[in-house]
């Protein structure tokens, strides 16, 4: 094993130095070309590159050798058949030779993916940092607290209804494109000032260790539920992981605006 | 003292990324499943590495990468002529992302599936050049964003505009594309914009918002985000119907 880790380690260097050059290219040259000054504390910022590097190396081996096994093994132990047959062999037979499996018996698969999406957004860095400027930017008309509640309510609703569509099969755009519609009209009535944070809350909210929790999640599932398969029905859960906090910041920004409308007629001053 | 300070700080960040996955998957082993985790060893070695990762990484990126990158956008808000910031806004959108983790590590593994189900050709050099294809799709279509968001913000076009549009030519695009690459297409926006890509790009916008008059920095300065979300999945399906062929209505 860990002969294995260090070409590992190795091979995922090499590739980081690659995926790192582009902003060294970027960031030289328009510091050279347009802005024309040195970089301040130049030896310091050197050091942190090879963090970067190093850093980002171990990182990708830790979520290709760790992370995304155990998204894949979660899948697996929760779609066993013994399992979902509550450790009954003749009800796991059972199972074995029906030809549908009705999505209801999955129940526990749900309840993972809401609790996954639920606790990671929650606790998510990005997350408190955008919640904390909306806060600063709407002088406190949203809360920082309830902010990070109802986007991570949104991610796991979101993770929650992909797993279910993995397991029933259905084409994702037919769900996507619903969501659209619906997000069209809800951005309508929502307040015009909420919008663009609620947007952007769709993509922030999903940390670099859990995509890649989600999507293993979502291939592990399509890979052990019978008829589906994982490269047409494996990936989506992220979409829905981005589409659903959307809906949720702009219902609480409209509750919040109608509140503090009610109380200004409850309280004339 | 405050350097110690600074590093605990630091690294139980990273690991508040990975505990609450460790408290949801452990109470699911120990309450629903029952049964001991499979290579539990290798698993813990494995967190142990994602955590000191992460920690050493963002310790590089908030010591040299971020510095830089958010004094640049801020100095091309401020003085930057409209195309030198539409030209930045490009680069850093296409560089940052080709550097997201997350995007390298799915990448491959949609490479493995689709070789794996026989639509692209199972040899590593087939696998290398669709993984490398759908990366350079991805990073090219958030600095196609990043770029026409700066041209939003500079001349104050309303975002709602560009997020309508951007929804029909998805439901357009999605007709054509087979549906191998469809759920891959999807996850690509919220995929794309992560550790690297959501503060730099952030900077960049509320920057340009806060330094041009009659800007409101909540209504222009968010939304880069929401349009390089958007942009991948068109991309990227036209980058299926390339590979794989048109779905064949």
């Amino acid at each position: 094993m860990n002969s294995g880790m260090l070409e590992l380690l190795e091979n995922a260097l090499s590739g980081t130095l690659f995926d790192i050059l582009p902003i060294i290219l970027v960031l030289g040259f328009f510091q050279i070309a347009i802005i024309r000054k040195a970089i301040p504390h130049l030896k310091q910022k050197l050091v942190g590159l090879v963090l970067v590097v190093l850093g980002l190396g171990i990182f990708i081996v830790g979520l290709e050798q760790c992370v995304f096994p155990i998204g894949t093994q979660m899948a697996h132990q929760l779609t066993d058949l013994h399992f979902l047959a509550g450790n009954d062999s003749v009800m796991a037979e059972t199972l074995q030779n029906s030809k549908h499996i009705a999505p209801g018996i999955y129940l526990w698969t749900y309840v993972f993916a809401f609790l996954i999406g639920f606790s990671t957004t929650l606790a998510e860095p990005a997350l408190i940092a955008v919640a904390f400027k909306a806060r600063d930017i709407t002088i406190g008309a949203i809360s920082a607290w309830g902010l990070r509640i109802t986007v991570a309510l949104g991610v796991a609703t979101g993770v929650t209804l992909g797993a279910y569509r993995i397991v029933t099969g259905d084409p994702l755009h037919y769900y996507i494109a619903t969501g659209y519609i619906l997000l069209l009209i809800q951005t309508w009535f929502a307040p015009k000032q909420i919008i663009p944070l609620a947007y952007d809350s769709g993509g922030v909210t999903t940390s670099t260790v859990t995509v890649p929790l989600i999507a293993a999640l979502g291939i592990g599932l399509a890979s052990n539920v019978p008829g589906r398969s994982p490269l047409i029905d494996g990936f989506g859960l992220i979409a829905f992981a981005s589409l659903f906090p959307m809906f949720t910041v702009m219902a609480y920004a409209m509750i919040t605006e109608k509140r503090t409308k009610r109380k200004e007629t409850d309280e004339p001053t | 003292m405050d350097i110690a300070k600074l590093l605990f700080s630091k690294i139980f960040s990273a690991f508040m990324d990975v505990f609450p996955i460790i408290v949801v998957i452990a109470f699911f082993q120990m309450v629903i499943i029952q049964k001991p985790f499979p290579q539990l060893s290798q698993t813990l070695f494995g967190i142990v590495l994602v955590v000191m990762g992460l920690f050493i990484f963002i310790l590089g990126l908030e010591s040299a990468l971020f510095p830089i990158g958010e004094k640049m956008a801020n100095e091309f808000a401020l003085k930057g002529s409209t195309w030198w910031i539409i030209f930045f806004g490009f680069s850093l959108g296409f560089s940052t992302t080709i550097a997201e983790p997350a995007l390298t590590i799915i990448a491959s593994k949609a490479g493995e599936l689709a070789a794996g189900a026989g639509a692209i050709g199972n040899d590593k050099s087939a696998i290398a050049s669709f993984v490398l294809g759908l990366r350079f799709t991805v990073a090219f279509s958030v600095g196609l964003a990043i770029a026409i968001g700066v041209a939003r913000i500079l001349k104050g076009w309303p975002l709602i505009w560009f997020i309508i549009g951007g929804y029909t030519l998805i439901v357009i695009t999605t007709f054509f594309a087979p549906q191998e690459i469809i759920g891959i297409a999807y996850d690509s926006g919220g995929i794309a914009t992560s550790t690297i890509t959501v503060p730099l790009v952030t900077a960049l916008g509320v920057g340009l918002a806060t330094s041009i008059r009659g800007r409101n920095p909540m209504l222009d300065g968010f939304g880069l985000i929401a349009l390089a979300c958007l942009s991948p999945i068109i991309f990227v399906l036209g980058y299926g119907i390339l590979v794989y062929g048109t779905s064949g209505l």
